[in-house]
């Protein structure tokens, strides 16, 4: 679940903060200093970015694959196989997906968070006039634990989402092949929508804006 | 003995089963004939409590399974092993795994045991040394006795064929036929198969009963199904496309 979806993680994340770095230079343009660009980048991965795009990418890798695989277990009979065995295929098939969900999504939260901050910085160093130096400085001045619990306690939220939402549509699962393409279609739009929602609640549980 | 007693099954408007009566005598191989879409499968998924009826009884050596959910019916089931359409078997595992995998969950024995289990349950249905390969690199005959394999791992005392032969060239649709009785013979096993292959329905039944709309309308051996009046049995067994049952 969680090394295959790596280099992807890696490239989604690295475009993301060097994008975050250019945007947040514009917009500082006339306004802020330059020396507050890395702590803008940085909260802006940690408590958002980090978290939403590392879960939507492997909603679309891994939640996918969950709802294909069930689903074609489903629809060839090897759930009713495990049925028949004794098996129940809850403790089978959902309980180690989701137990991958909840440990792998932060971890690859934390990779994808560093590799967006590097990516600011890449950019901020080549393209902004900025040094490494004072760019990581900001970073390090405005980098709260809370920040970093927030991002994490939300991908906690997201691994569980996209595990149970790829099971649920995969167990659910009927009609051959068009039904399994079904599916991974609806596990995919199901589990972004879930996503997205749960992110607005739980921000606005832990930052007490709602 | 497995005992079925008035059963009903409807899904959304279709009404599958319309009060099936039917009686699997110990030791005994009845095979259950029917149209394709008859409602043959359900039947079977019924007995091992995949589907649960909307009334009726299933008596499994005395015992209602109807109402039996969790730890309760896996108890049942155990005593069950199953032959899907299409082997069923998973992907995922290798076919010592798949096999095996009844005996590494449920019986407390050791790892050297069970390999020595499935490889002897590989080669009574003639598949010596393929433990390492995956289902993909299998023959569809080959998945077939794999499934076979599994299903008699646990040594159970009730088989549920699910279309043995189906998708099988003749020859091979034999060799299954040849074992299905192999496994009556010397296990004593209490088997249920479905099936519109009557090659094979006659040569592994005791007795046959034909499922016709949602009802069990003929019962009895081969030799008496192959001398039956009953025109719908009789268009059936002679594969006619004109009679009582319409082709389309």
């Amino acid at each position: 679940m969680g090394v295959n979806s790596l280099p992807l993680v890696f490239l989604t994340s690295l475009f993301t903060g060097a994008v975050t770095s250019v945007q947040a230079a514009y917009q500082f343009t006339d306004l802020l200093s330059m020396r507050y660009l890395g702590s803008a980048v940085s909260k802006a991965v940690i408590i958002e970015l980090g978290p939403v795009l590392t879960a939507l990418v492997v909603t679309g890798r891994v939640g996918a694959a969950i709802a294909a695989e069930i689903g074609t277990m489903r629809v060839t009979e090897q759930i009713d196989a495990l049925e028949t065995m004794a098996l129940n295929p809850v403790e089978y098939l959902v309980v180690p997906r989701f137990i991958g969900g909840l440990i792998m999504l932060p971890v690859l939260t934390i990779f994808a968070n560093l590799i967006a901050i590097l990516g600011g910085l890449g950019v901020a160093v080549s393209f902004l006039n900025i040094t490494s130096h004072t760019f990581l400085t900001s970073v390090r001045s405005f980098f709260e634990m809370t920040d970093l619990w927030a991002g994490l306690t939300k991908s906690f939220a997201f691994g569980a989402i996209i595990a149970i939402v790829g099971c649920y549509q995969g167990f659910n699962t009927s009609g051959g092949a068009e039904g399994v393409g079904r599916s991974t279609t609806k596990a995919v739009v199901v589990a972004s929508v879930m996503i997205l929602i749960s992110d607005y609640i739980l921000a606005s549980l832990i930052f007490g804006t709602s | 003995m497995i005992e079925i007693h008035r059963l009903h099954k409807k899904f959304g408007k279709n009404q599958v089963l319309k009060g099936v009566n039917l009686t699997i005598p110990g030791g005994d191989t009845v095979v259950v004939i029917g149209r394709s879409g008859c409602g043959k499968s359900v039947l079977l998924k019924h007995i091992i409590g995949l589907i649960k009826p909307d009334a009726g009884e299933i008596l499994i050596e005395g015992q209602d399974v109807v109402n039996l959910n969790g730890d309760d019916l896996y108890a049942v089931r155990r005593k069950f092993g199953m032959l899907f359409q299409g082997a069923a078997l998973f992907d995922s595992m290798t076919v010592a795994e798949n096999v095996g995998l009844g005996l590494k969950e449920h019986a407390k024995i050791t790892d050297k045991k069970i390999r020595e289990i499935v490889e002897e349950k590989l080669k009574m249905v003639g598949l010596s040394g393929v433990g390492h390969l995956k289902p993909a690199e299998l023959s569809g005959g080959m998945k077939k006795r794999v499934g076979l394999a599994r299903a008699i791992a646990m040594d159970p005392e009730f088989i549920l064929y699910d279309e043995p032969t189906t998708g099988l060239d003749p020859i091979m649709a034999d060799a299954i036929n040849d074992l299905i009785i192999d496994l009556k013979e010397k296990l004593k096993i209490t088997s249920i198969a479905v099936t519109h292959d009557m090659v094979s329905a006659y040569k592994i039944a005791d007795r046959i009963a034909m499922l016709y709309e949602g009802e069990i309308i003929f019962s009895g051996t081969p030799v008496e199904t192959k001398k039956t009046e009953n025109p719908i049995v009789r268009q059936f067994i002679e594969g006619r496309e004109t009679g009582p049952i319409k082709a389309i």
